[in-house]
């Protein structure tokens, strides 16, 4: 059963987590993701849940691993600047296998950057910037309704491996007004009685301690394998894409997010204009790579052309995960300039005959 | 025959790993013993932080998070808010409250959080070797202070007094671990703190004054004379907020 509002990005993503179950959600200010913590300041005390508007990035990362340590199902949303503050407490929350989620909106970078659309934080977030040897599970959806979708799905994903798991989407979804349909069931809730360090050891007859300090290096390097066991599972079974158009094509444009969107328009044109048949692969996880999926997708094309908002972070792994005869050609733009339908037409016309390019940097 | 002295279950068996001299061990136990004597020990969750006593959650025989350095009260905001009937106290040190933690202690206090905080002032950063604390003394000599702390450095900074502004928590004290009384009357403003929290009064934090003989370069019995004549020169003792019988907003 689900119920259809008609809803900014920020607000339906506030409202499905509501919907999924969330207890906490904690919080900081930051453009392009404010009607989001807004939203929340309003639906979860009025829904007996918990919201805090921390004093930091900072400061509501750690709640969250406070809570998330305690048991409960949380949440925390950012943007670019705000997320690179969190990745600390995103390390400690991998380390000691805390579920929780994170709602990314990306603006544009470097530094303060500027508040526009962007896919400048694919790195920040498949890569991370927290230290050590972790994974953070990376959903990116295209669209208001596939944002909804995921928030869901990265609860699942997130509870069913006990690791941080991120929505990844920009400022265009998130300012983007759409027509969704709302889950209107909470997930079912796991059992954590085992590890989380809920002040409950009399019940259990034993007690709980959330750590990832461990200074025996055989102990941690156990640690380590253990986490690494578990990534393996996850790319196994998670990595996922959508290839638009499964039947046989001549080359494809590869892209995740508002690209994808906008990819989707631009072979429907190549179709038409050019008589092109060029297929759209859309990315909905970032980690795990869709490497296997991806591969066979583009099987036996001469050209795959990635279109991203970004200077070539994801044609950069495109090119090393897929390592085949294909020209993997590159378009994109970045600062807060949206990839347009004209771009990534054009980019296709110019490269498509040519030699594989370097990378960009 | 009677026992007169025990070991408290509120201590795990887990040998601490402190300096000989130090009086780490001696809040620990008396953290514990309170937990105890209240009878919170299996309701409560420990908050431990980054630096000598990062190791707290092996010690307290609670339930426990360690924490990322400084932000031990921002984990127990999120702790204490998913089970307002749990007692949660988070046991930090001079650098991890003062310095990479000051955001975080201000304002879990100006929330008025109903947390309890054990603070560790032994103006210098232990763990790491001695380096200057937010709290060193002028003319302090530390590692990173080699000709002693002058103003450039920075002022000790004065935590209690600062959280003691803050409108609306419970409670604020500061204490020595320097001898049997000072002992004993730390033991009380712990278990009013902690009390603090069970009637939901809010935030209450004690500060206790402890001695690094190690990173002072100073005997055991040197450095609580040092703690008594003149760490409380510049921090002294006493109450510095205490709001009676009201209820947490």
């Amino acid at each position: 059963m689900s119920k259809v509002e008609f809803l900014k990005g920020n607000e339906a993503i506030a409202k499905a987590a509501l919907n999924y179950g969330l207890e906490a959600f904690f919080g900081y200010p930051i453009t392009p993701q404010n009607e989001l913590i807004e939203t929340m300041s309003n639906i979860m005390p009025a829904n007996g849940r918990v919201f805090v508007q921390a004093e930091s990035e900072i400061a509501a990362i750690n709640m969250v691993y406070g809570a998330a340590g305690a048991g409960a199902r949380v949440m925390t949303s950012s943007s670019s600047v705000g997320i690179a503050l969190k990745q600390e407490g995103i390390s400690f929350c991998a380390g000691s296998e805390l579920p929780c989620v994170i709602v990314s909106v990306s603006r544009s970078g470097p530094g303060l950057g500027g508040i526009l659309p962007a896919q400048s934080d694919y790195h920040q977030s498949v890569y991370g910037g927290g230290n050590g040897d972790y994974r953070v599970i990376v959903l990116a959806p295209a669209s208001v309704q596939e944002a909804v979708d995921d928030v869901g799905k990265a609860f699942v994903l997130a509870e069913k491996y006990r690791n941080p798991t991120m929505v990844l989407l920009d400022g265009a979804i998130a300012q983007m007004m759409a027509s969704v349909k709302l889950p209107t069931e909470p997930l079912p809730y796991p059992d954590n009685t085992s590890w989380a360090a809920s002040g409950a050891a009399k019940e259990r007859g034993s007690r709980n301690v959330i750590n990832s300090l461990y200074l025996d290096p055989t102990k941690l390097y156990a640690h380590n394998q253990k986490l690494h066991a578990k990534y393996r599972e996850i790319a196994k079974n998670e990595a996922w894409l959508i290839d638009h158009q499964p039947e046989s094509h001549d080359g494809a444009i590869i892209a995740y997010g508002t690209s994808a969107k906008i990819a989707l328009g631009a072979v429907q044109r190549l179709k038409d204009e050019h008589g092109l048949n060029v297929k759209c692969i859309q990315l909905r996880t970032l980690w795990p790579f869709p490497k296997q999926a991806l591969k066979e997708a583009i099987k036996g094309m001469k050209f795959a052309l990635v279109a991203e908002m970004s200077m070539g972070q994801l044609f950069q792994d495109v090119l090393a995960f897929t390592r085949t005869d294909t020209v993997i050609g590159y378009v994109g733009k970045a600062g807060g300039e949206i990839i347009t339908s004209d771009d990534i037409v054009l980019g296709y016309l110019a490269q498509m005959g040519g030699e594989q390019i370097e990378h960009s940097v | 025959m009677s026992t007169v002295f025990k070991k408290t279950g509120g201590l795990t068996d887990t040998p601490f790993s402190y300096c000989p001299g130090c009086t780490h061990g001696i809040i620990h136990r008396l953290v514990a013993e309170v937990l105890e004597e209240l009878g919170i020990l299996d309701r409560s969750i420990t908050i431990a932080s980054v630096g000598c006593s990062v190791f707290a959650y092996d010690y307290f025989n609670t339930d426990a998070l360690q924490s990322p350095h400084g932000r031990a009260p921002a984990v127990a905001t999120g702790v204490k808010r998913m089970h307002p009937d749990k007692i949660v106290f988070t046991y930090q040190g001079d650098g991890d409250l003062a310095s990479i933690g000051a955001a975080e202690i201000i304002h879990a206090a100006n929330r008025n959080e109903n947390i309890t905080v054990i603070f560790v002032n032994n103006a210098i950063y232990g763990m790491t070797g001695g380096q200057m604390a937010p709290t060193t003394l002028y003319n302090q000599v530390t590692t990173t202070t080699p000709l002693g702390r002058e103003a450039i450095s920075g002022a000790p900074l004065k935590m209690s007094e600062m959280i003691a502004t803050m409108e609306h928590i419970a409670y604020v004290e500061r204490c020595m671990a320097a001898d049997g009384p000072s002992i004993m009357k730390t033991k009380r403003a712990i278990r009013k703190a902690f009390e603090c929290q069970m009637n939901n009064e809010g935030f209450s934090m004690i500060e206790v004054l402890s001695s690094c003989n190690i990173g002072w370069k100073l005997s055991p019995v040197e450095s609580l004379n040092y703690i008594k004549n003149t760490m409380t020169q510049t921090f002294p003792l006493g109450v510095f907020r205490e709001r009676k019988n009201e209820t947490n907003h």
